[in-house]
């Protein structure tokens, strides 16, 4: 059996030992290296860009503005509105005006030095609530400054509010989040004698990529290939970004006929790459004294940035997340994507939902208050479960592990003594400590709104020897992907892991595959590694059948044995069989989302194939001088169905839990006038093992029987529910509500004067 | 002006640019496990040993190596078989994307040549410099205590 154990990494060794080639590792003969000049404005026209010095300088073999860009100057994503290189104005400090690619990065960095722009300053809008204002100035001239707007409607919300007991009302803010994946983006594009290319980049979609680079370079799909590096971390990051970067690559490479390198230094990337939307949102909500939830409304605002980039479909899933999971009868939800002139944001662990649910989790944490009630039994009497509906009406029916999700939380943290036990200390001292819990759900793949996206293509090649090769379209960024596959494929076909190789991602070997997002890879790759696996079993079955003398054969530990027993073969023995025989041993799996619904006028439908669910405790110390948190330990229980790899499974519990926590209380980054005044890992500081705290996963299976094996994903639920449980912990620690994320020092400090 | 070091083991004469710094040096001669995450020193995934003490080689210059020996991830496995550390590394699941990796182990391997038995605490304290994205750092400080027990036993080097 492979599917269920902790099963190492099949790519481990090469990254222990420094093999491993990430983007920066390829190179080849006569490869350029490429610089790209940034505005220094962050809403500016462009009155004059004078490139001459720099294509002067030896060792510079080209320069490239928007002028020069041989197919469509635009980066599709969701729409077309970002250009590859401003033409004549721009939107937000750091926006690509001119590539150049010379000899070495440092003649290129010196070459972009020499480049003149001249600017004339335009208004600029700063705060999406201020964007959306009669008379605010149009980040995007033909378009007012609200790019989306969707909203949920079921029963009456209004109407419901007036039978509550009490109401209660919040506001809440978030900042940024920067993914600081170590390994900073990058790709390298190569020219093809037949007019193709082929990239080589870090990337979460290569698909994107290659869509992205076929627009800007004016080639048909089929002449860009794109290759994954191995990727250093992703996070949402990865996911739009990289197709800019890689047509900047290409821009050049096509130009020059040679190899071009693009590799970000950290502060460019800290600057320019999409970052996780702040938002603002604002909670009102009836409840009965017993607790019961009546009616909730919520308005909830991102900041896109100067481009569409992902935010409609960041916004849907905020959206749809904004009431949590819980089952409240009555639903009104407002959400508003809204442009500035900052840097775009994108994709983040999560897209669009942590937000509203940090909101959310704090807004029950104050509910709970106003009750005189435990926060958790708050939760347990609002939560959704088997035969009741989400807030978008979808009735759960299957794979709901919610409750225990919730038990196992509670009985872990022993969260009934420490809760008491920090009630107690006396208010006084200088440090307290306090326990808060969070909850979520969330829905897996990409939704109604996503479906064309969401498919899956896998090849699967078995060799003369038993060995298999296995290419699928969705990327391993870290996360275990390729290890995963390798686990199915295995099953399947009954031999070890050690014999399956799974590499990274050649959009030559699969069809599009969609976007690795939405932790929907293990279930959509999944089955189509089985379906792939499957097919070729059948064929190899029915060799074997004919040479056993049986109507039907299993495979299992490396034989193949007639069913209910007797001489059996090799594996491998039949796989060289098969190939002398002219068995066609490659196959192509497929997989096609299950169907989801959605109606854009209620915003009601059955959003999402299935849903992921987790509790998460915190428990913390604060100095109440200084408003320095410790963060003790998180319990995190998610149900995942299935976990194929429970070693993987809780690498992700505790890898996101970690960056929960950072989100909550350390990573600020502080734009002033759309400028990041802070580009740098020096002063955005992500959580060191001195800041990660004790960590204990607990994984909950209630199995999802269209996933492969039951299951579900893992890959965002993980970072979700942490940082409403760290700031609820900080607020119980300290006796007083913090609303506005990162909490800081300086924050808390003012929480704790305002008590 | 050139000059003479060792890196793995093996000398290397070269001859680079004034301000070359270390990190490029190594990944121009091969040396490619040594990784560049921020140019800055605060993320530790360009961390080599020099003379057997942890250093970002992005905060050094090429030229301040004269004389002496370098040890990147390229060096710490035997021919046949992987440091104790690294085999650690592998079997509690502490390798997640694996760009910091390198940086973490040639770090861990400095931490248990000087203290051959850490407490948690001086894991963590050791480990303090080398950023990690994915992990949350559970499975990491695992292993490095892991390899410890493992080196104490008589695995290793």
């Amino acid at each position: 059996m492979a599917v269920g154990r902790p099963v190492p990494r099949i790519d481990a060794v090469e990254k222990v030992t420094g093999k491993a080639r990430f983007a920066d590792d390829v190179s080849f003969p006569g490869m350029l290296h490429a610089k790209v000049l940034r505005s220094t404005r962050a809403s500016a026209r462009i009155l004059r860009l004078d490139v001459s010095a720099a294509r002067a300088l030896e060792g510079v073999e080209v320069v490239i503005t928007a002028n020069d860009i041989p197919g469509e100057n635009a980066c599709h994503v969701v729409e077309d509105d970002q250009p590859f290189l401003a033409d004549g104005i721009v939107r937000y400090h750091g926006e690509a005006i001119a590539v150049v690619a010379a000899r070495t990065r440092a003649i290129a960095e010196k070459a972009v030095g020499l480049i003149i722009v001249e600017y004339e300053d335009l208004p600029g809008v700063f705060h999406p609530v201020e964007a959306m204002k009669d008379g605010a100035h149009q980040v995007q001239e033909d378009r007012d400054n609200v790019i989306s707007h969707f909203r949920v409607v079921k029963g009456d919300a209004a109407k419901a509010m007036e039978t509550a007991d009490i109401i209660v009302e919040g506001e809440y803010s978030t900042n940024y989040q920067e993914h600081a994946y170590i390994e900073p983006q990058g790709a390298t594009v190569v020219p093809n004698a037949d007019g193709s290319v082929t990239v080589y980049a870090t990337c979460q979609c290569p698909f994107y990529v290659q869509t992205g680079v076929a627009q800007g370079l004016g080639l048909p799909l089929a002449k860009v290939r794109v290759i994954q590096t191995v990727t250093g971390g992703g996070f949402g990051g990865k996911e739009d970004y990289p197709s800019l970067l890689s047509g900047y690559a290409g821009f050049a490479a096509l130009a020059t006929g040679r190899p071009v390198k693009l590799i970000y230094t950290r502060e460019e990337d800290l600057q320019c790459s999409s970052k996780r939307h702040p938002s603002v949102s604002k909670f009102r909500t009836g409840v009965m004294k017993d607790g019961t939830i009546v009616a909730q409304e919520v308005e909830y605002i991102l900041d896109a940035g100067a481009y569409v980039t992902l935010t409609g479909v960041v916004l849907f899933r905020g959206n749809a997340h904004a009431i949590g999971a819980y089952d409240v009868a009555n639903v009104k939800v407002d959400s508003y994507g809204v442009l500035t002139n900052r840097v775009p944001c994108g994709a983040y662990r999560g897209f669009g939902s942590p937000q509203i649910i940090f909101a959310g989790e704090t807004h029950m944490d104050a509910i709970a208050d106003k009750l005189g009630m435990d926060p958790l039994e708050l939760r347990r009497k609002n939560a959704l479960g088997i035969g009741k509906r989400t807030m978008t009406d979808h009735l759960i029916e299957e794979s709901c592990g919610f409750a225990e999700c919730i038990d196992e939380a509670t009985l872990s943290s022993e969260w009934g003594a420490k809760r008491a036990e920090y009630d107690a200390q006396p208010l006084d001292v200088r440090k307290r400590r306090g326990i808060g819990c969070a909850t979520i759900y969330y829905g897996v793949g990409l939704g109604a709104t996503g479906k064309v996206l969401d498919k899956s293509g896998a090849l699967v090649q078995v060799h003369a020897d038993g060995s298999v090769l296995v290419a699928v379209g969705t990327t391993d960024m870290g996360q275990g992907h390729k290890t995963v596959m390798a686990q199915f494929a295995a099953e399947e076909l009954g031999i070890d892991v050690g014999r399956i190789t799974v590499i990274e991602v050649d959009t030559a070997l699969v069809p599009d595959s969609g976007p690795t997002v939405a932790s929907r890879s293990t279930l959509m790759s999944g089955r189509a590694v089985m379906d792939g696996c499957r097919q070729i079993r059948e064929r190899m079955a029915e060799l074997a059948c004919k040479k056993l003398g049986c109507d039907e054969v299993e495979f299992a530990e490396g034989q193949v044995t007639p069913k209910g027993g007797g001489e059996g073969m090799a594996f491998n023995a039949l796989a060289l069989q098969c190939w002398l025989e002219l068995v066609h041993l490659a196959a192509s799996g497929f997989f096609r989302t299950p169907a989801t619904s959605w109606d854009e006028e209620t915003g009601l439908g059955e959003l999402y194939v299935t849903y992921s669910w987790a509790t998460d405790i915190a428990e913390v110390e604060v100095d109440m001088e200084t408003g320095e948190v410790t963060v003790l330990s998180i319990v995190a229980a998610h149900d995942v169905g299935r976990a194929v790899n429970p070693m993987a499974v809780e690498g992700q519990i505790e890898g996101g839990a970690v960056q929960g926590m950072g989100y909550a209380m350390m990573e600020d980054l502080v734009s002033e006038n759309g400028v990041i005044l802070n580009p740098g890992l020096n002063d955005y500081l992500v959580p060191t093992t001195k800041d990660a705290p004790v960590i204990t996963p607990i994984i909950v299976e209630h199995p999802y029987p269209r996933g492969p094996h039951g299951a579900k994903g893992i890959g965002e639920p993980s970072l979700m529910a942490a940082p409403g449980a760290v700031t609820n912990a900080i607020s119980h620690a300290i006796g007083a509500r913090v609303n506005d994320l990162p909490v800081t020092q300086e924050r808390i400090v003012r929480a704790i004067k305002g008590r | 002006m050139s000059f003479t070091f060792k890196v793995n083991g093996r000398d290397h004469t070269v001859d680079p640019v004034g301000e070359t710094r270390l990190l490029d040096l190594l990944r121009e001669l091969g040396y490619t496990g040594v990784k560049e995450g921020c140019s800055s020193g605060e993320c530790g995934a360009c961390t080599v040993l020099l003379d057997g003490e942890p250093v970002c080689s992005c905060l050094i210059f090429a030229h301040q190596t004269s004389g002496r020996e370098v040890t990147t991830i390229e060096g710490v496995a035997g021919d046949d078989r992987l440091h104790p550390i690294q085999q650690a590394f592998i079997d509690v699941g502490a390798v997640q994307c694996g760009f910091c990796t390198p940086g973490l182990i040639l770090t861990s391997l400095a931490l248990l040549r000087c203290n051959p038995d850490p407490s948690e605490e001086d894991v963590r304290e050791a480990l303090s410099g080398n950023l990690c994205r994915c992990t949350g750092y559970v499975k990491i400080v695992e292993a490095v205590l892991e390899a410890a027990k493992r080196l104490k036993k008589g695995g290793g080097r």
